[in-house]
């Protein structure tokens, strides 16, 4: 049953997925090597929608999983498991927690789980990063420079002051017009 | 008849916030203000604010947290529920669409060669997110190590990622406790 598995996997991920809605890329990556849903590659493409279309990331990317993994029914058992988890926290702290953010106790758990959410992240982008720049035609795996030249050359501009602000959008339309003029 | 007025007012106003904002997190701080704060008057600027601080340290993504925070201080539970309804569901909608539409699409050279472009930029913006939540999360040696010590885990070992997330809290308290730090 396709849609239980689809609630179950989307529940945990709505209940451990911690810092906002890219802190659900590990799991939606973890996903790729347990079922036939979606691949690394297609994941990478998910991204992409998901940043440049309306709506919270985290969502965009779960009904995006959802949908490939069971069509539209798929899509909407994903995204309302995946907000289910957070619906009973914000709910139980809305009632009986005063300064939920000011107490000790949850700031020493976020002080670990911070950068530990961040490295987590990091490995997921480097699991994106092998499938966007190695090739593997006829047995032969190699880096693909023209794309690894890209992708640093982006990274550069990203961390100019005036660029940093631009929507993703305005990244990934850069990116569509690079692939189609490189023929990547 | 008034509550269930209300519970269309929540959903209608988050399903607004949910089609009209990229990205989600901050990028929707804006629009959040104009719609709940001032044009409804559901909350006040300093509940949206401590809305985010306790965004980022529950699980969930941040936007739904605060819809379901508004519906619920509107309309008890059942509120909760309507506007986190209503900020997902411009995704489901636009993501089944665009989904749906690029399954026709995904073979033609001139998407591919786009794909390929876009999936490049997504990993420099990715590796940017990294950089920034890994200069923000990472205060002292302790936060360097988990850092690095959830990347190996999560690279070498088939330790599930919640599993890593929840070790990391732990760590993160004992360290607090015994270890005598100052406030992170």
């Amino acid at each position: 049953m396709i849609y239980l598995t689809l609630a179950i996997e989307f529940f945990k991920i709505g209940l451990f997925s911690i810092g906002g809605g890219m802190a659900t890329l590990p799991f939606l990556m973890d996903l790729t090597t347990r079922y036939d849903w979606y691949t690394a590659s297609e994941l990478a493409n998910m991204v992409a929608i998901s940043e440049s279309t309306p709506g919270p990331v985290g969502i965009n990317m779960a009904t995006y999983a959802g949908y490939n993994a069971a069509g539209v029914p798929g899509a909407i058992v994903a995204t309302l498991s995946l907000t289910a988890p957070a619906l009973i926290i914000i709910v139980l702290i809305a009632k009986f927690l005063e300064n939920f953010s000011e107490n000790p106790t949850v700031k020493a758990v976020f002080y670990g789980i911070r950068p530990t959410v961040a490295a987590l992240i990091g490995y997921a982008v480097w699991e994106l990063l092998k499938i966007a720049l190695i090739s593997t035609t006829g047995g032969v795996t190699q880096v693909d420079y023209t794309s690894l030249f890209i992708c640093l050359g982006a990274f550069g501009l990203l961390q100019v002051k005036q660029l940093k602000k631009l929507h993703p959008l305005v990244w990934i339309a850069a990116g569509a017009v690079i692939g189609i003029v490189f023929r990547m | 008849m008034m509550s269930i007025r209300k519970l269309g007012e929540l959903y209608v106003s988050f399903f607004k916030i949910g089609g009209l904002t990229f990205g989600g997190g901050l990028a929707m701080l804006p629009m959040l203000q104009r719609e709940v704060v001032s044009d409804r008057k559901w909350c006040t600027e300093e509940e949206i604010l401590d809305m985010y601080a306790i965004g980022q340290c529950t699980p969930g993504i941040i936007a739904v947290n605060t819809a379901t925070y508004v519906g619920y201080k509107q309309a008890g539970f059942i509120g909760g529920v309507f506007g986190t309804l209503g900020v997902v569901s411009p995704s489901i909608i636009i993501i089944c669409l665009i989904a749906s539409i690029l399954k026709n699409f995904i073979d033609l050279p001139v998407v591919v060669h786009a794909l390929a472009g876009i999936r490049v930029v997504v990993c420099a913006l990715m590796m940017n997110t990294v950089f920034t939540m890994a200069k923000k999360g990472i205060v002292d040696k302790l936060g360097g190590g988990l850092f690095a010590g959830g990347f190996i885990l999560a690279c070498f070992t088939p330790i599930p990622t919640a599993v890593i997330i929840v070790l990391a809290g732990i760590i993160g308290v004992c360290a607090k406790k015994f270890g005598g730090r100052k406030e992170a």
